[in-house]
């Protein structure tokens, strides 16, 4: 009995690792009025995370940061897909190149 | 106005020093103002195309196009660097001997030469597409023609201008090094835009980071500040580097290094009989 109930444990805790591991963890920033929302977006350390970044601007922006080392072009109304880390735990910068003024934003990682 | 400057600038320097590495290394090349500035032609052109289908080219290969598209055009500068390395190594000596003349190996090496001169093309294209893109939108938020033109004037001569000046600082090395600086120059320049490729090609998961974070020296030097950006052109500082661009950037210069080697063994061996040394050369001249 306790033997069974171990040996179920221990399936369904196989089962949950490997749904962690297949599905990487997706995250969201938009950009509308040359600014990231959220400007502060947290994601795991030591995992690589997903992240979709939609431009809502009628113009180009440039998802760019020199922390994490990723610069893609985000065209108008479209989205991109950009995998970033596994980070070590910190606070890293990002910033649309095209509007630098504005387009500020902070990646936690923890 | 300094938003335009400052981007122009910016993706200007990176191209300006490329080509100013490339002025240095076809130094004595006949006819070569011409093909730089054809070459810068055809960049802004293609700068103009890629703008224009960066749709297109970012709904290729479901979503990963531009990295890819990116990380193609840096292997292919790469690709055409390291032929021309190779084939300088065994040809530099006999071009520093007739800077004046138009010797044979300017002849011979002219395929090789125009390569060179494709990655001003390349080089510039994919600096000036972005700025293209950023132009686009800000021509759409209502700037003034006056300011952009001079925004653009300003961050263009600002980019030319520290180009320009690597330039006149190489043209100093004495004649008897010059080659063999240049292509020191370009080995390295063909290992940062291979480790830049790399990237690319991690941002979109297309290649394992083996480790995203190697070191990290943004604090001390960030690759964002102007010091930063011209050691990334020059010997391809990153400051915080996935594994396998460290990986891309020592393959690039194990294989160029080897390639030169080998290059230069295979044409000494034959040609030592045929080149007398005593033979009344041309002095070098300054």
């Amino acid at each position: 009995m306790r033997v069974s109930s171990l040996v179920a444990a221990t399936i369904a805790a196989t089962f949950v690792h490997a749904a962690i591991a297949a599905d990487m963890p997706e995250f969201s920033l938009v950009i509308k009025n040359h600014v990231y929302q959220p400007s502060e977006l947290k994601i795991p350390a030591g995992t690589k995370v997903k992240l979709h970044i939609t431009n809502e601007d009628a113009t180009a922006e440039e998802f760019e940061s020199t922390d994490f080392n990723r610069e893609s072009v985000v065209l108008p109304n479209r989205s991109i897909v950009v995998f970033i880390g596994p980070l070590r735990a910190g606070t890293y910068g990002f910033f649309g190149d095209f509007h630098r003024d504005t387009a500020q934003g902070r990646l936690i990682v923890e | 106005m300094p938003a335009v400057t400052l981007l122009v600038f910016r993706e200007v320097l990176e191209a300006a020093l490329i080509i100013s590495i490339i002025c240095a290394a076809t130094r004595g090349v006949p006819g070569r103002a011409g093909r730089v500035l054809g070459g810068i032609g055809l960049g802004v052109a293609g700068a103009l195309v890629v703008a224009l289908g960066a749709d297109f080219i970012a709904n290729l290969a479901s979503g990963a196009g531009q990295d890819i598209f990116n990380a193609a055009v840096l292997l292919l500068a790469v690709l055409m660097i390291g032929w021309h390395v190779i084939w300088m190594s065994s040809h530099g000596r006999e071009l520093a001997q007739h800077m004046t003349s138009v010797g044979s190996a300017v002849k011979q090496g002219s395929s090789s030469l125009n390569l060179l001169l494709t990655v001003v093309a390349l080089a510039v294209l994919r600096e000036g597409s972005e700025v293209v893109l950023f132009l686009f939108g800000m021509s759409a938020s209502g700037i003034s023609a006056a300011e952009m033109a001079g925004g653009i004037a300003l961050g263009i001569s600002g980019g030319a201008a520290l180009g320009f000046a690597l330039y006149l600082g190489l043209l100093r090395i004495p004649i008897s090094h010059f080659f063999t600086v240049t292509n020191i120059m370009l080995v390295l320049l063909a290992a940062g835009l291979a480790s830049t490729a790399a990237g690319y090609l991690v941002q979109s998961d297309l290649l394992p980071a083996m480790g995203s974070q190697i070191w990290d020296t943004s604090r001390l030097l960030s690759d964002d500040s102007a010091l930063g950006k011209t050691l990334g052109v020059l010997i391809g500082y990153k400051s915080a580097p996935a594994g396998i661009q460290i990986a891309f950037y020592l393959t690039t210069l194990a294989l160029l290094t080897a390639g030169m080697r080998w290059q230069q063994r295979r044409v000494l061996r034959p040609s030592r009989s045929s080149s007398v040394p005593g033979e009344t050369m041309p002095r070098p001249q300054h």
